[in-house]
């Protein structure tokens, strides 16, 4: 073992290295976006789920959408109170949270998740 | 102590790959089912069929400015981009074309002069055994057993373009680029597409969920026909009874259902 | 004993700066394909798969060419083999590694590529050709590496590497024969819909494989302390004249099927290859210089004087592995999509860009053949000495 000293000093810079992130980012970390909703969001007051649903979950919730209507002709969603939505990421998600870059992007910048959607799907459909 | 060592990384290699493996066996017995308290239906307008077919009556259609709209609001309604200058990148969902390019198998030298100068709708023929369905490693595009249509999940084609190589009748556009700079007038009730993956005719299998007829159909003054080829009673039936029709390639076996009356 | 491929002169080093320029290189431009798409190759509609699919199609055949010194050494116990299958495995892992990345740059979504695992398909000749791909990767990788380790330490490989060596053998057969099948099987494109294609790959293969190793084998010697042995070479030799004797047999099958049945949708492609069709032929000079080439292959590998003699051997190895890259590279896969469905011609040129992507790619595999070669070859040097 002639080459300990080598060895460890290797091991420090390599551990120094990995972690760098989080000792950067020490304190630094930075507050939980708030959300706005448009108009039209507040006035129906729920989502097709409930909000703590939604706000967990909605990418399982689209990609069960997504799936039904593009695989099984499927668009029609009844929630647990019975009410219809039509399942259209655009025409019905986007329609209503018009306001991507104070809703969608906020949240997402913030965990650092970019989601391709808007590659296809058209937000603000009706474009008020 | 050479052996032992070797032993512990051989171990930790295989725990990292263990490890490194559960959230995606996780995400798999996750996978599928309803959510709480929720479920999904068809829309109650919905049309239905066994295998969606079309009639395209070429008498009706004798010029390309009969031709023109037709084109125009399938493009139109579907994004698709139709100002790309280089032909290579082209996408097409539903085009015109000379008799001899259409029914490449039918070309007689001497043909009845009208129909060998009429024009010709060329779009997916919604095959009822589709190559491109068998040649797609990802499902991506696939046969609809409810109303057997040919449709693409753009969500999941990885653009590898075997279904372009597998259809025999060029209905299949690749995005070679970012098609939205070229798209004269954006719908935005219908998504565009990606760089990347392939796209075709969907039959509008949108506008058949809502109830309405295709959007080719309704712009064609009647020239198209639409309907359930496995319902005898069925418009497009009632015209194939009467009327002598051909189809694209017929002896590939593919079973095209978009026949053309000359 | 990757130790062994950290140590070299500076020849050897030198080589590797070049291909990591290259990697290099060739990777930038992928960057810059990856944000603007695909459009920057000369694919289209028409001609969709294009150099990327040709250079993969063309580099499976020479992963399965491998097989040629395997298959004498283990299942015919041809002893003189056993100096130089180590070089056949390492090779064959190199192309496959190339073909994966052939693979890899020609889809258009590669972010998706794990959806063919993740909904497996299997009427899909694709998914099956992932499978034989990395199967064959794996297969060679664990016994090339563990039969060389062996070696070096002076002892007899592991028991329970042999049913391996077996499978490898059917294995190395199956992944042109799965290739093959992804274009053979579809309706409508004449040029490829023949039975006579899996074994016309497999044959070119047998050639264009083991040429190559001739050639590594003739530089190793040249360039190292181990030789890999006249005999060796000499058996390869014959190898290869068999093969492209065959490869052309094959090719005129095709010739008279297509001219005497007369069927225009059979003729039409090789028209457009060899004399041009509606005034389009950008291909014909090279189709022509693929036959010369081959045929001269043909004469040197077949004639036993210039057989036995080494240089023109090599030269004879050089024009077959150009003439079968041409054959099988440009020619087969644009010949295939040219003319299109609606017999309207439109033709396919590669781009700058997607030359050098490919390039990059090459060199990839050359940097994994140059590690592995060297790890062999010290090996080789360390017993022989």
């Amino acid at each position: 073992m002639k080459d300990k000293k080598k060895i460890l000093v290797g091991l420090a810079v390599f551990i120094a290295a990995i972690t760098f992130p989080f000792w950067y980012n020490m304190g630094k970390a930075a507050p939980a976006p708030e959300v706005e909703l448009t108009a039209k969001a507040k006035a129906a007051k729920v989502c097709v789920m409930p909000t703590a649903y939604m706000q967990a979950n909605h990418m399982q919730l689209l990609d069960v959408w997504r799936h039904k209507v593009t695989r099984n002709g499927e668009r029609m969603f009844v929630n647990a109170d019975g009410k219809m939505f039509n399942m259209s990421l655009s025409n019905t998600c986007l329609d209503c949270h018009s306001n991507y870059e104070q809703f969608c992007a906020r949240c997402h910048n913030y965990a650092s998740v970019s989601p391709y959607c808007w590659d296809c799907h058209i937000d603000n459909p009706k474009g008020e | 102590m050479n052996n032992s060592r070797r032993r512990f990384l051989q171990i930790a290699g295989v725990s990292a790959l263990g490890l490194g493996a559960k959230p995606v066996l996780d995400a798999f017995a996750a996978g599928g089912g309803e959510g709480p308290g929720f479920h999904v239906a068809r829309g109650e307008d919905a049309l239905d069929a066994k295998q969606w077919a079309m009639v395209i009556d070429t008498r009706q259609l004798q010029s390309s400015a009969d031709l023109e709209p037709i084109v125009e609001a399938c493009h139109k309604v579907h994004n698709v981009p139709t100002t790309i200058v280089n032909k290579n990148h082209e996408i097409k969902w539903i085009w015109e074309a000379h008799y001899h390019n259409a029914f490449t198998d039918k070309t007689n030298p001497f043909l009845n002069e009208s129909v060998e100068h009429r024009p010709f709708l060329l779009l997916c023929n919604h095959c009822e055994n589709p190559p491109c369905v068998r040649a797609c490693p990802t499902k991506a595009t696939f046969k609809r057993e409810r109303d057997g249509i040919v449709l693409m999940d753009f969500h999941r084609c990885i653009g590898c373009r075997f279904c372009m190589a597998a259809c025999p009748f060029g209905a299949r556009s690749f995005n070679f680029r970012d098609p939205r700079p070229f798209i004269q007038e954006t719908n935005k009730q219908f998504p565009t597409r990606a760089k990347g993956v392939v796209e075709k005719c969907n039959f509008c299998a949108e506008r058949l969920a809502v109830g309405k007829m295709p959007a080719c159909v309704e712009a064609s003054n009647g020239a198209i026909a639409f309907g359930d080829l496995y319902d005898e009673h069925s418009e497009v039936r009632e015209l194939l009874k009467e009327n002598y029709t051909i189809r694209r390639k017929q002896t590939l076996g593919t079973e095209p259902a978009v026949y053309y009356i000359v | 004993m990757l130790e062994l491929a950290v140590k070299g002169n500076k020849w050897y080093w030198g080589w590797m700066v070049v291909l990591l320029g290259v990697i290099g290189a060739g990777f930038g431009l992928y960057l810059m394909q990856l944000k603007f798409g695909l459009g920057i190759t000369g694919m289209s509609r028409d001609v969709s798969w294009g150099f990327y699919i040709a250079n993969f199609t063309y580099l499976v055949g020479v992963a399965a060419g491998g097989v040629m010194v395997v298959l004498p050494f283990y299942l015919h116990d041809y002893k003189a083999y056993g100096k130089i299958t180590i070089l056949g495995e390492f090779l064959a892992i190199a192309a496959i590694v190339m073909c994966l990345l052939f693979i890899l740059v020609d889809l258009g979504v590669p972010t998706r590529a794990l959806n063919v695992l993740l909904y497996p398909t299997l009427n899909s000749v694709l998914f099956y050709d992932a499978i034989v791909l990395n199967g064959y990767l794996f297969l060679n990788l664990v016994i090339g590496w563990n039969v060389l380790e062996a070696e070096r330490n002076g002892v007899h490989y592991q028991s329970w590497l042999k049913p391996l060596i077996y499978i490898s053998i059917p294995w190395a057969v199956s992944i042109h024969t799965v290739t093959a099948y992804l274009y053979c099987g579809l309706p409508g494109r004449h040029f490829w819909l023949t039975a006579v294609l899996a074994p016309r790959f497999l044959a070119s293969a047998f050639a264009a494989g083991p040429a190559l190793l001739i050639l590594l084998c003739l530089f190793i010697r040249r360039f190292t302390n181990f030789d890999p042995g006249r005999q060796q070479i000499q058996t390869l030799a014959k190898t290869v004249a068999y093969a492209i004797c065959i490869n052309v047999f094959f090719f005129l099958c095709e010739i008279f099927v297509a001219f005497y049945s007369q069927i225009p949708g059979h003729m039409d492609h090789i028209k457009y290859l060899f004399v041009g069709l509606h005034g389009h032929g950008v291909l014909v000079p090279w189709m022509w210089a693929s036959m010369i080439l081959m045929t001269v292959g043909i004469v040197l590998t077949v004639t036993p004087a210039t057989r036995k003699n080494e240089t023109s051997l090599a030269i004879a190895c050089i024009v077959i592995i150009m003439g079968t890259w041409i054959d099988k590279g440009l020619g087969m896969i644009s010949g295939g999509f040219v003319p299109n469905p609606m017999h309207e011609v439109n033709e396919y040129i590669p781009t700058l860009p997607e030359i050098g992507i490919t390039l990059g790619v090459y060199a990839m595999g050359a940097l994994v053949l140059t590690v592995l070669y060297k790890m062999a070859v010290g090996v080789k040097e360390e017993v022989h000495g």
